[in-house]
């Protein structure tokens, strides 16, 4: 059986259709969770996409994580249940403190809009183990509010306990993006930071966009060994009825 | 029972952490010399909400506004918040005691 796995849809979201895209390609059947539904129809993994959840009033993601449906996201994801955040879906999840950190408004104040690299950190989590070696990964950005923030001693422990997932890269030599005058780091991240996981090792965000570089015809496939090895780890999950295919440390 | 209610207007004001990047605070100093104005700096850019409270007394009212300002209104990793009364509030209602 083809595992299930939920897409969140908020007022305001626009890449539900990519991430559902993307779940086709990687062989999961994708199933809609509407904001203002309490329950997950049993999926097997939450992706929540990017957009503009709720207008981004107030700021991006706040007003979203009171709706209904994340009241039953905090409560799977607490019980071992594999999420992904993407983007919006990223502001949502650290609003919502299943992440750690919060995203900025841009450094360079401009909405960002353009091709990236990013590589990652670790290759033996439920995001990134299919991914099979780090090297450069070209995705799109589009955000106005993706740089990421904590405070040094949260930053240092992040490094420490292997939570950071993704930074931004040259695209050519994969080197670690800089501060923000390079034009590596699109955004004025703290350390190049570009995704990060909860303690647990279940839950992760990243601002650029896996879902929307999947096939070759949307000019990179680069980001298809994220959302497979997410799939990979919903199905290996539900298979075993155990914890999540691998934790942090 | 504890009556009558209060009704208090409330002023929420969130503003960025002192060493938090204000990248808005940063474009407003920047446009200060097109003005022909200088000597400003350290600008800040927060923002303020109003509300009215319903509530058994002042007590209740400031502890509503008070999770409101800290769960929903403020991020509390990147914004501090201060709370001012506008009207309403008096000892003449429902002061707890």
């Amino acid at each position: 059986m083809t595992v299930r796995i939920g897409v969140v849809i908020f007022p305001g979201s626009n890449r539900d259709i990519d991430a559902i895209n993307a779940l086709e390609v990687a062989g999961a059947e994708p199933v809609t969770l509407w904001h203002d539904q309490a329950t997950l129809d049993g999926v097997a993994g939450v992706l929540v996409p990017g957009g503009f959840a709720y207008g981004d009033y107030l700021r991006a993601g706040v007003i979203a994580r009171f709706s209904p449906i994340m009241r039953g996201v905090a409560e799977f994801a607490t019980a071992g249940g594999p999420v992904l955040g993407i983007c919006n879906g990223f502001q949502v999840l650290t609003e919502a403190h299943l992440l750690p950190g919060a995203l900025l408004r841009n450094r360079g104040l401009r909405f960002v809009s353009r091709e990236i690299a990013i590589a990652p950190e670790r290759l033996d989590t439920p995001f990134t183990h299919a991914l099979g070696e780090r090297r450069p990964l070209r995705m799109p950005v589009a955000h106005g509010e993706g740089a990421f923030y904590a405070d040094e001693a949260t930053l240092d422990e992040l490094e420490r306990d292997g939570q950071v997932l993704f930074r931004y890269v040259d695209p050519t030599t994969g080197a670690v993006a800089g501060g923000e005058e390079d034009r590596s780091n699109p955004n004025g991240s703290l350390r190049a930071i570009a995704g990060v996981m909860n303690a647990a090792g279940n839950v992760a965000g990243l601002m650029p966009h896996p879902e929307t570089a999947v096939e070759a015809v949307l000019g990179s496939d680069d980001g298809l060994g994220i959302i497979a090895s997410f799939v990979a780890s919903a199905d290996a999950r539900e298979r075993s009825a155990g914890p999540a295919l691998v934790g942090a440390r | 029972m504890k009556l009558p209610l209060v009704e208090i207007r409330y002023a929420i004001n969130v503003r960025p952490k002192p060493g938090i990047l204000d990248p808005q605070g940063r474009a407003v100093e920047g446009s200060l010399g097109h003005l022909g104005i200088d000597g400003v700096s350290e600008v800040r850019v927060g923002r303020r909400i109003e509300l009215m409270v319903e509530a058994v007394d002042d007590r209740a009212a400031r502890a509503i506004v008070e999770r409101l300002a800290s769960e929903l209104l403020s991020n509390p990793l990147i914004e501090a918040f201060d709370i001012e009364v506008l009207e309403g509030s008096s000892s003449l209602v429902g002061t707890p005691g």
